[in-house]
């Protein structure tokens, strides 16, 4: 069983839960950028939470299978077609030996989400199916997909019978704006940072620029401005770089103190410049849905509050599984 | 423990949100700043406490990622305390490690078409090269001599980062010693992959092709990041270098760049390497006699 890739799209990678544990040398989680998406869309096909899925990027791909299969389309929103006829997003779908999908222009958001029963069925690296496309390794050969591409579909026997429901209901889709309110701990170095620039952070309005992929999101703003200090050595002149570090998933970096970058799932794992800050956990997915021109503003909670939403984003998710009658 | 550089300072403890700890041992770079590093990185590895996902040494600093669903931050923070202030009664004066030779083809061709690529706008003097400028900042006679100084002294590798495999390194001389050279002004958007390369006080190798802002001097002859880990030397696995890792470098001529890479090809390459004991006090106490002795190691392999 196989999807044959007719056109790739942007870059429709390979992703799954990500993959941990070498971070120590410099190889990133990866996985879905957005995880609730992505395994929402492994719920709806019978998978377990562990199964790899496509990830599409603006553009999708058109694929044909050649085999009767069960899918669903989660994450952005955008028009879902098969043989060229509309079809519903959210919701499970099947497809006939043969039969061809393809996608319009997305409406909102990033990414969206192939789910297949069976799951893509690439060989694993290093305890993961993701694609770490500068590394070249996991995925597909390493690569996002493109034409011609044969991507197998794992076998679906010994998966767990479909439930009675059809698609994830409405409460459950996450919602896709142009504004976001994305909640930080400060911390690692904002002890750099001045009184004015501090200020900028958490009360200025940032924009995501179109400089925004796996690796990160950068943003522009009004600007930070740095305690004077003399530089330690080994740091580096600017007042933005500090001895090469290593960087936290979903920290902010403020280069010559212009446009903060949020380090995303392929992170490069170390380097010069100071983290002021660290997206909480539970929000991640949510800077992963940041379309260029976002306006953003950023929150400051507590390490004890970021803890508290990652139970909650943790039984939202218990939640929605349950509602389309699947077991996390 | 004597000595100025070992007297540093308790470490500044801070949070990356709620699945990071990030351990700042020194804002300055030192060998003794790393050395407690990689020590404390080494017991904390040891506690094999539950809900560590990633244990990431760096220069100056170690960053911890932990799952709080396992592991409570206030636990790990006690946990890695405790072994800070075991470390300053029992600090570790020696690493068991390797020294390995990196074969480097310097002023390479690779190099030298990416460099006239980012001229302009990239560098502090388009005029010339990068290790022109190595040299001159270095106010050392030519560039023969910034060469002869990178590689007549080993380097540590302090941390192991940035993308896969790819190694910051840290040379074994005393401060006033060390080769200071800033980055491009603005970072290339392509770097040959292999290409040695050096920001600020640290050396690298860049592991695969991509942006980098380091200037370029050469490339490394042989792979150190292999995910088909076809040759022997990434037989465990696809990264080369560790932490603590020893590296002298080896000028080789194109002649033997070819040769290198036929043995790679063959997949009969290795490198030439032995293991050995790193002593800190040692190696602040006199570098260059010390490095005499450590280089020692690989002589007769």
């Amino acid at each position: 069983m196989a999807f044959r890739i007719k056109t790739p799209g942007l870059a429709t990678t390979v992703q799954d839960q990500g993959r941990f544990g070498h971070y120590n040398v410099g190889i990133p989680q990866s996985g879905s950028m957005d995880q609730y998406s992505a395994e929402l869309g492994n719920a709806l096909v019978g998978n377990s939470v562990q199964d790899a899925v496509l990830e599409c990027t603006y553009v999708g791909p058109a694929l044909i299978t050649d085999h009767h299969v069960v899918i669903a389309i989660t994450g952005a929103p955008v028009d879902i077609k098969v043989n060229g006829m509309p079809r519903p997003q959210w919701t499970r779908l099947r497809l006939n030996a043969g039969d061809e999908l393809s996608f319009g222009v997305i409406q909102g958001g990033t990414r969206y989400y192939i789910a297949v029963s069976g799951g893509i069925d690439v060989p694993e690296v290093l305890g993961s199916r993701s694609t770490y496309s500068l590394g070249v390794i996991g995925g597909f050969k390493g690569r996002k997909l493109e034409t011609g591409d044969e991507v197998a579909i794992g076998d679906p026997i010994n998966n767990r019978t479909l439930s009675a429901v059809e698609a994830v209901p409405e409460n459950f889709r996450p919602v896709f704006t142009k504004e976001q309110v994305v909640r930080i701990v400060l911390g690692l170095y904002d002890h750099r940072l001045s009184v004015e620039g501090l200020d900028n952070l958490l009360h200025g309005e940032w924009t995501v620029t179109p400089v925004a992929d796996r690796m990160g999101l950068r943003y522009s703003g009004p600007g930070v401005t740095w305690k004077d200090r003399e530089q330690p050595f080994g740091a580096g002149s600017d007042p933005s770089n500090i001895v090469d570090a290593g960087y936290a998933v979903g920290s902010i970096q403020i280069p010559g103190g212009t446009q903060p970058i949020i380090l995303h799932r392929d992170a490069v794992s170390g380097g010069g410049y100071a983290m002021v800050a660290t997206v909480i956990s539970a929000d991640m997915d949510l800077v992963a849905r940041a379309a260029p021109g976002t306006a953003t503003t950023f929150r400051a909670v507590s390490q004890h509050e970021a803890l508290s939403a990652r139970e909650e984003l943790s039984d939202r998710k218990n939640e929605a599984w349950a509602a389309v009658g699947a077991t996390r | 423990m004597s000595g100025p550089e070992l007297a540093l300072q308790e470490a500044r403890y801070t949070w990356g949100a709620d699945e990071f700890l990030f351990v700042e041992v020194s804002e300055a770079m030192s060998l003794a700043a790393n050395f407690k590093v990689m020590s404390l990185a080494a017991r904390l590895s040891d506690s094999n406490l539950p809900g560590i996902v990633d244990i990431c040494p760096a220069n100056a600093s170690l960053l911890v990622r932990f799952d709080p669903d396992v592991l409570p931050p206030h636990t790990l923070e006690k946990t890695v305390r405790a072994i800070e202030r075991d470390l300053t009664h029992h600090q570790e004066q020696t690493l068991q490690t390797r020294i390995i030779e990196v074969p480097v083809w310097y002023g390479d061709p690779f190099t030298a078409e990416v460099e006239k690529r980012f001229r302009d706008g990239f560098h502090q003097e388009p005029e010339g090269t990068d290790v022109e400028f190595a040299a001159k900042v270095n106010n050392l006679k030519d560039s023969a001599e910034f060469i002869e100084r990178h590689h007549s002294q080993p380097w540590l590798v302090s941390m192991v980062g940035f993308v896969a495999g790819l190694p910051f390194l840290f040379q074994l001389v005393e401060r006033e010693k060390q080769l200071q050279v800033p980055k491009y002004l603005s970072p290339r958007t392509d770097t040959p992959k292999l290409t040695v390369g050096h920001g600020g006080c640290f050396g690298c190798i860049y592991s695969v092709r991509g942006a980098g802002g380091y200037q370029m001097f050469g490339v490394a002859a042989a792979p150190i990041f292999d995910p088909a880990q076809a040759l022997e030397d990434f037989k465990d696995f696809m990264v080369f270098f560790r932490p603590g890792d020893i590296v002298k470098f080896s000028p080789v001529t194109e002649t033997d760049y070819n040769s290198i890479q036929r043995q790679i090809s063959a997949g009969t390459f290795r490198y030439r390497q032995r293991p050995v004991t790193f002593d800190l006090s040692k190696a602040l106490a006199n570098p260059e006699r010390y490095n005499r002795e450590l280089l020692e190691a690989l002589n007769g392999i």
